[in-house]
């Protein structure tokens, strides 16, 4: 089955569900992230990496508003109502990513973790690689189209985080101690990003995405050659410590997130700003 | 090879009046060039400033990054924050070019700068406590920044001249990504009007400090006489001021917008504007670092760099020979 545009959904809801579901996790997981790259500004270690990393950051968010825009398109709600007005229990993205930068708040005595921020990021590029790659052949075609265009700015950031994190990593002493923390930190949480959540056998059926397992496999081949380069072991099973951000589970982290981000929207939601 | 020998072997003073020679005939010295001290000192000193408030200049809008009110905003702000970021760097390397022949690193500045020794400019030692402060900045204050910078673009230093080209294009940007959230702003609820308003009541004092003291008599010192005399620039900081004040008092107005200065307004004899002055001693508290965020700005960068530290040492493989 193909589906070329938003009107021909109307035949098939479950398949529009099963969509749905996937476009909220693939537009919250951007747009939260994104948030949190954006808290960085200012606070990276060098100057060139604060431009090179709020231009990633500027990137995913554009990432976001096509997501939302394609669940605009299907009649789910304005894309700007969708990024700003949706408590954290409608919310899809997964945990790991709402989490906070490190101690401290982005305007006050922020103690970040650059450590946790290229191995996140990292991490999670390349599992959106991954996703990608398979959406590329979705049976949404506006989804498909859409991958395409991301998929060529993927590039630069998987290629920009992969080389602060074998930097890092192979680095000795207190950076090498600082990044495998920061490996075991993620790893806790990362089984969240690699699910489709409770939907997703549907999406699978439906042709939306390949399955969870093989999408965690070429996630997990990508990565091997890179833990053998910086000579860490690599699970083969990823944790969801502090619940499955796709069931609507979250932090109060993505609260507070929520908030921040909302708040001069909230001011009045039904005006032009 | 002839030529660089006989140069050589002038004396100071001959050196001295060939490059006055060069620079009034509008050539360009490049970083290899013979050039006077105070020369060298003045631009390492200008551009260092002009490049840490960039840098420094981010961090009022930070606040509105992640907070702008819209998907779009959020897209429009965040590129033009991160251009800012981009001037910064461009300009810490011409400055560092500058500086190599002394032994001095961009280390140097960001030390100067926590010391209090390298100032940032006065504007970003201002709160911006509403979204209307985000907006107001990009279109007023990257707006004179533009008048400025315009100033400086045949800039007798090529390669300040040439960095300066590129920021100009991408400044015009800002003031219309500015001009573009102030409109929305203009033309909305009653609320935001008076956001918009009480922003630029905010502001004004701000933008009239934006230029400087008219001459060295009102803050004790002033570098505008230096820098004309080496064609770094050509108008006087009143000049440029009053050049804002033709350009932006006629759209502040046209926006239905009040003038915070009842007493401003264009004397035609005298061919000027006519405004009140802003309080210069304020000025003087906000360069010594005693402006309203002056210190908590200069903590969030110091606290960056210090907390960093170890990303930069594994770079630079110091961690690997301990």
């Amino acid at each position: 089955m193909k589906i070329t545009k938003p009107e021909e959904l109307h035949q098939h809801p479950e398949y529009k569900e099963a969509l749905v579901e996937l476009l909220f996790q693939l537009a919250d997981d951007d747009f939260i992230l994104s948030y949190r790259g954006s808290e960085w500004l200012g606070l990276a270690p060098h100057i060139e990496e604060d431009i090179a990393f709020s231009s990633i950051n500027q990137d995913t968010m554009g990432h976001a508003a096509m997501y939302y825009q394609l669940l605009e398109d299907i009649g789910i709600g304005k894309a700007d109502d969708l990024a700003h007005q949706r408590p954290s229990s409608e919310r899809r993205n997964a945990v790991l990513l709402e989490e906070v930068n490190g101690p401290g708040h982005y305007l006050h005595e922020p103690r970040y973790d650059w450590a946790f921020a290229v191995v996140r990021h990292y991490f999670y590029t390349q599992a959106k690689k991954v996703r990608i790659d398979s959406l590329k052949h979705s049976s949404y075609e506006p989804l498909a189209q859409v991958a395409v265009k991301i998929n060529m700015e993927l590039y630069y950031h998987l290629m920009h985080w992969r080389t602060w994190f074998i930097q890092l990593t192979n680095a000795q002493g207190e950076a090498r101690e600082r990044m495998k923390n920061a490996v075991a930190k993620v790893f806790e949480d990362f089984g969240g990003v690699l699910t489709l959540g409770a939907k997703g056998d549907r999406m699978v059926e439906f042709g939306l995405i390949e399955s969870e397992e093989t999408l965690k496999q070429r996630w997990v081949q990508a990565m091997k050659p890179i833990f053998e380069e910086v000579n860490l072991d690599l699970p083969s099973e990823f944790g969801m410590k502090r619940g499955n951000g796709r069931n609507g589970e979250h932090t109060a982290d993505l609260d507070e997130a929520i908030m921040t981000l909302s708040e001069v929207y909230r001011l009045d939601p039904l005006t032009a700003w | 090879m002839p030529v660089v020998t006989s140069f050589r072997r002038l004396s100071e003073e001959e050196k001295y009046e060939r490059f006055m020679q060069r620079i009034e005939a509008g050539e360009k010295i490049e970083a290899d060039d013979w050039m006077p001290e105070d020369y060298r000192m003045t631009l390492i000193k200008l551009i260092a400033m002009h490049a840490i408030s960039e840098i420094m200049g981010a961090l009022p809008e930070k606040e509105w990054v992640p907070k702008a009110p819209s998907l779009r905003r959020k897209l429009g702000i965040m590129a033009k924050v991160q251009d800012e970021m981009g001037h910064g760097q461009l300009l810490l390397r011409v400055a560092e070019d500058l500086m190599a022949p002394l032994g001095k690193t961009r280390e140097e500045i960001m030390q100067d700068l926590f010391k209090g020794d390298l100032k940032f400019h006065n504007v970003f030692h201002m709160p911006a406590p509403t979204w209307a402060d985000a907006g107001l900045i990009g279109w007023l204050v990257d707006g004179a920044a533009i008048i400025t910078q315009t100033n400086m673009l045949d800039a007798s230093y090529g390669p300040y001249a040439r960095a300066l080209k590129r920021i100009c294009a991408e400044e015009v940007f800002h003031a219309q990504h500015g001009e573009s959230i102030i409109l929305a702003l203009a033309e909305g609820t009653k609320e935001q009007k008076e956001m918009l308003q009480d922003a630029l009541n905010r502001w004004w004092e701000a933008l009239l400090m934006f230029f400087g003291p008219a001459s060295s008599e009102t803050t004790g010192a002033s570098k505008q006489d230096i820098t004309i005399k080496y064609r770094i620039r050509t108008k006087t900081n009143e000049q440029l001021r009053q050049d804002f004040f033709t350009k932006y008092v006629p759209r502040i107005l046209a926006l239905g917008l009040k003038l915070p200065d009842e007493t401003m307004h264009f004397d035609e004899k005298q061919g000027k504007w006519i405004y009140k002055q802003p309080d210069w001693n304020k000025f003087k508290e906000i360069i010594r670092n005693n402006g309203p965020k002056s210190k908590e700005r200069l903590r969030l960068r110091e606290l960056s760099y210090y907390h960093n530290a170890w990303v930069r040492e594994a770079l630079s493989g110091q961690s690997a020979a301990v």
